[in-house]
């Protein structure tokens, strides 16, 4: 039994003798150094552009301009393929641009031998620009007269539904209606990697990408649409990556390199984004400003939620038209019983794009909804830990915007063990009327997350199973290890369902587009549900073709054969070995008359998604007059069905609960509003947690069984990173009664709010 | 313009000529040892972090002709005769491991810390502020401190740097 186990990590051992190699470790002999020339000013055109000095620098190769590129406008998000043309991702990008939409945008790009000359040769571009009004939030951007981002204007999408009932009618049984207005910042992933890539060509039609990406096959088939290539002719390869968190799930440097590496006679050139490029020129996560309503009865049922909220994406496309969608749809399974409306409205912004970041919009949507809900408790004089059981989900409830049924549900227990780890009665009988600087505050909030995108997006993974001569396994997956530990849970599951030893199951972690079988990536929290039913089947495939083998070879029939622990055995004396699986598998390959490789290689599409559940609670201490926050304690509790490998799901919510404590408390990358000058783009004055801000972080699971989860799991990777911040809101207003209702509360937001309360 | 150093880098004798503008950071990279990993290239990170002269440093910010004379450590020199060293062994352990780019420079980190606090006692905090100069964004630094813990815990009697 391998599921449920925490084996050591696959990579564990490469990772600390630093063997493991990631796209940077991986160099060639006269490898080109690509950098960009990127605008000063947030908005505008560039009049005249002028690369000769660059051009004459020794060392420089070549120059290219917005001019040079194909004018060929291509989408970035990383989503599968749409045979649906209604359902395509948004082309708004060239490789290059002369029309600048914020301050970093790409006018030119220098290739040079080496890197210094690259960074020297940026400066002797000269660009004069004609400067246009600038719009970095929903107010101007959506103006009638601020002047359009993008042709077509600055709204790029807007979702609607109401599920449930009639809103309206809701409100009318509703005793008390709450209402707020929400707002969230701008924040970044941070993977310690950088965005690193590098092309080169073998012959004159094949090209090679090396990247760090989360999504090599759909990288694969926007480079070819980007350059206009059949995609057979692109192989994209993922070594080691250092993180990703979303920011990979985008397609941003790849195009560009190919395009160079074509241009140059297949040479390898590569683009390494320093960190403070990284900040601005890659992806972000939504800001976002909602106003949320909620209807609730005296004795506690919520009627109806009303979310009103406005996404903004920034420069370019890249998820913003799918995330709101995304997050709204996934949060209905959270209030199943109540009506839902929601009106989500994404536009451009003269700021850095927004894209794909852990939990994909919920963090922001889910901020405002547990906002509120503790609002609404307090309106109606409840206990908010007791109005959010009696309302959240339960097994049984239908989802009313899918119209499922929820199988597996463990909201209330994780609820519950929350209540008895964090001791919510005994401290909110304590923590009642404090007076003084320092305050404590009890705070709770949950939310309800899917497990992939289906049914936007097919569902599709590939696992291919391989028997080496050794009796050991080779296990090749499409799906992307990118820190997770997704291979080590499908080395789990494959040993599991086949009965060979996790040690002598081998997995290859690099993906490579020619050889990996298919599977669209890393995201959604989607590869252990998805890729499970995958792997399973490989499993059992293979199994019977060593069963049957083995028959073959003894005279047995194979119903009577199964494989234990690496051993052919009867099914009905499982102690008695007929075969070694070394001895079948050296058979298998050189036997003169019978036998071949055996391989199991299956393809497989989910059509489910069943939603996962949980939440934090935080005990902490609020500083009244130095304006800061300090967790006591703080502990997410999950449902995320059957958990694979216990070590690494808490990895998963440790790093989520500190992303999410960060998003609460300390980091926003700070933009002027006039100018779309962007002021901290650097580890040092964007405020990423350390060691120092993070407190001991405590995880506990409900393990519910998903019947459609392939070992009965769930989601688990983004989930963790939704509830923090609303969780640290609420206690704070505990705490303090002041009810801030933004996000960063860094200690200068919450100087403005205690002021304006009398508090300092 | 070129300069000669001298040094010893993972208990081997380097004698080489290196441009003067490169970091310490740009050198090793360049003789293969990929360990030392590049988060920030300023000093923000801390993924670069090897020991010079048994004291952490974050190479990018150390220029390579500074390291003339010094001795270099870094995880690649930690485990010898196919045994992981205290440290190493105590994160896979603690499991501290996720996307590994943090971990060379945070490993190094930690091994110094062990070697200079192995007869006193740490509390997490001093934990914490030991290993303040090191970002890690998958762990939240649970495990981390976890793994430290570990390692001070198992060095009562027992050399806490390599086995
Ligand atoms: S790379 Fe040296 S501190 Fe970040
Ligand atoms: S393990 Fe990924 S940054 Fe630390």
């Amino acid at each position: 039994m391998a599921v449920g186990k925490s084996p050591r990590r696959k990579d564990a051992v490469a990772k600390v003798t630093g063997r493991a190699r990631y796209t940077d470790d991986l160099s060639m002999p006269g490898m080109l150094y690509a950098k960009y020339v990127r605008s000063p000013i947030a908005h505008g055109r560039v009049l005249h552009i002028d690369t000769q000095k660059a051009q004459s620098l020794y060392g420089v190769e070549a120059v290219f301009t917005f001019e040079d590129v194909p004018d060929k406008r291509f989408a970035t998000a990383g989503h599968p393929y749409s045979l649906d043309s209604k359902h395509t991702d948004i082309a708004d990008r060239r490789l290059l641009t002369g029309h600048v939409r914020y301050q970093g945008d790409e006018v030119a790009i220098v290739v040079a031998r080496d890197r210094l000359t690259a960074e020297a040769a940026v400066e002797l571009v000269q660009v004069k620009y004609e400067e246009y009004p600038v719009a970095v939030n929903a107010q101007t951007a959506l103006k009638a007269d601020t002047p359009p981002i993008h042709e077509g204007g600055n709204v790029i999408g807007s979702h609607r539904f109401e599920v449930g009932g009639m809103l309206e009618k809701a409100f009318e049984e509703a005793d008390e209606i709450v209402e707020s207005h929400y707002q969230t910042g701008v924040v970044q992933h941070c993977h310690i990697e950088n965005h690193s890539t590098y092309a080169y060509m073998d012959d004159m039609e094949h090209i090679v990408v090396v990247s760090s990406t989360q999504i090599p096959h759909i990288c694969r088939r926007i480079v070819g649409e980007a350059l206009d290539i059949p995609w057979g002719r692109v192989r994209v390869v993922k070594p080691y990556i250092g993180g990703g968190f979303g920011n990979k799930q985008d397609v941003i440097l790849e195009p560009m390199a190919a395009f160079l590496c074509m241009k140059l006679g297949g040479v390898p050139v590569k683009i390494e984004l320093p960190r403070e490029e990284c900040f601005i020129s890659t992806r972000t996560r939504h800001s976002t400003r909602s106003n949320i309503r909620a209807g609730t009865t005296k004795d506690g049922v919520l009627k109806g939620l009303d979310i009103e909220i406005f996404s903004n994406t920034g420069a370019y496309a890249s998820h913003g038209h799918a995330i709101m969608g995304a997050a709204g749809s996934k949060s209905c399974n959270l209030y199943p019983r109540s009506v839902i409306k929601l009106k989500a409205t994404t536009h451009y912004a003269n700021i850095p794009t927004a894209g794909a970041m852990r939990a994909y919009g919920s963090p922001q949507v889910i901020f405002g909804i547990e906002c509120l809900m503790e609002e609404a408790a307090r309106a109606i004089n409840m206990d908010s830990l007791d109005f959010r059981i009696k309302n959240v989900a339960r097994q049984g409830d239908i989802n009313p915007l899918k119209e499922k049924e929820i199988l597996s549900c463990g909201m209330v227990e994780c609820l519950e063990n929350g209540r008895e780890l964090i001791g919510w009665d005994a401290k909110k009988k304590a923590y009642k009327n404090q007076t003084g600087h320092l305050r404590r505050g009890l705070g709770v909030a949950c939310f309800s997350y899917g497990s992939g995108t289906y049914p936007a997006c097919v569902e599709i993974a590939g696992a291919r199973l391989i028997l080496n001569q050794d009796g050991s396994v080779h296990l090749q997956i499409g799906a992307t290890e990118i820190g997770q530990g997704s291979d080590t849970a499908f080395c789990q599951m494959a040993a599991e369902t086949l009965g060979v030893s996790f040690d002598n199951i081998h997995v290859v972690s690099t993906q490579d587009t020619d050889v990996s079988p298919f599977d669209t990536g890393a995201y959604a929290s989607r590869q252990t549900y998805v890729v499970a039913p995958a792997v399973k089947q490989a499993a059992q495939e293979l199994k019977a073709k060593i069963l049957a083998y083995t028959a073959l070879m003894t005279g047995q029939v194979p119903e009577s054969l199964d494989l234990i622990a690496g051993n052919v055995v009867f099914a009905n004396r499982p102690d008695k070995v007929v075969l070694p699986l070394d001895k079948v598998a050296m058979d298998t390959y050189y036997h003169k008359e019978r036998g071949g490789q055996l391989t199991a290689d299956v393809s497989y599409k989910t059509r489910t998604n069943s939603p996962s559940f949980g939440c934090t609670f935080v005990d902490l201490e609020v500083d009244i007059p130095l304006c800061k926050v300090f967790i006591k304690e703080i502990f997410n509790v999950h449902d995320s069905g059957v958990i694979i490998h216990p070590q690494m799901a808490a990895g998963q919510v440790h790093g989520g609960l500190a992303m999410g404590i960060g998003m609460a408390l300390y980091e926003e990358l700070l933009i002027d509003e006039n100018s779309g000058y962007i002021y901290n783009n650097n580890l040092l004055d964007y405020k990423m947690p350390t060691c120092m801000d993070i407190p001991d972080l405590g995880c506990a699971f409900v393990e519910t069984r998903e019947p459609t989860g392939g070992y009965g799991n769930k989601s688990l990777g983004e989930p963790p990173n939704i509830t923090p911040a609303p969780a640290i809101r609420n206690a704070v207003w505990d705490a303090t009664g002041v009810k801030i209702d933004e996000i960063p509360m860094t200690p200068k937001t919450l100087y403005r709010h205690f002021a304006k309360a009398g508090l300092i | 313009m070129q300069k000669e150093i001298t040094c010893t880098i993972n208990e081997k004798q380097y004698v080489l000529s290196v441009d003067v503008r490169k970091s310490l950071l740009d050198i090793l990279r360049d003789l293969g040892i990929t360990s030392v990993k590049e988060g920030c290239g300023v000093g923000e990170c801390g993924a670069c972090t090897v020991l010079i002269d048994e004291i952490p440093a974050d190479s990018c910010i150390t220029l390579a002709v500074w390291a003339d004379g010094k001795t270099i450590r870094t995880v690649e020199g930690e485990s010898a005769n196919g045994q992981l060293s205290k440290v190493q062994q105590a994160y896979i352990d603690a499991g501290a491991v996720q996307c590994g780019f943090c971990t060379p420079g945070m490993i190094m980190t930690t091994t110094a810390f062990v070697e200079k606090h192995k007869d006193c006692k740490v509390s997490r905090e001093d934990i914490r502020k030991g290993h303040a100069g090191n970002l890690c964004r998958c762990t939240g630094y649970e495990t981390i401190i976890s793994a430290v813990e570990m390692c001070l815990k198992d060095s009562d009697n027992n050399d806490s740097g390599k086995n």
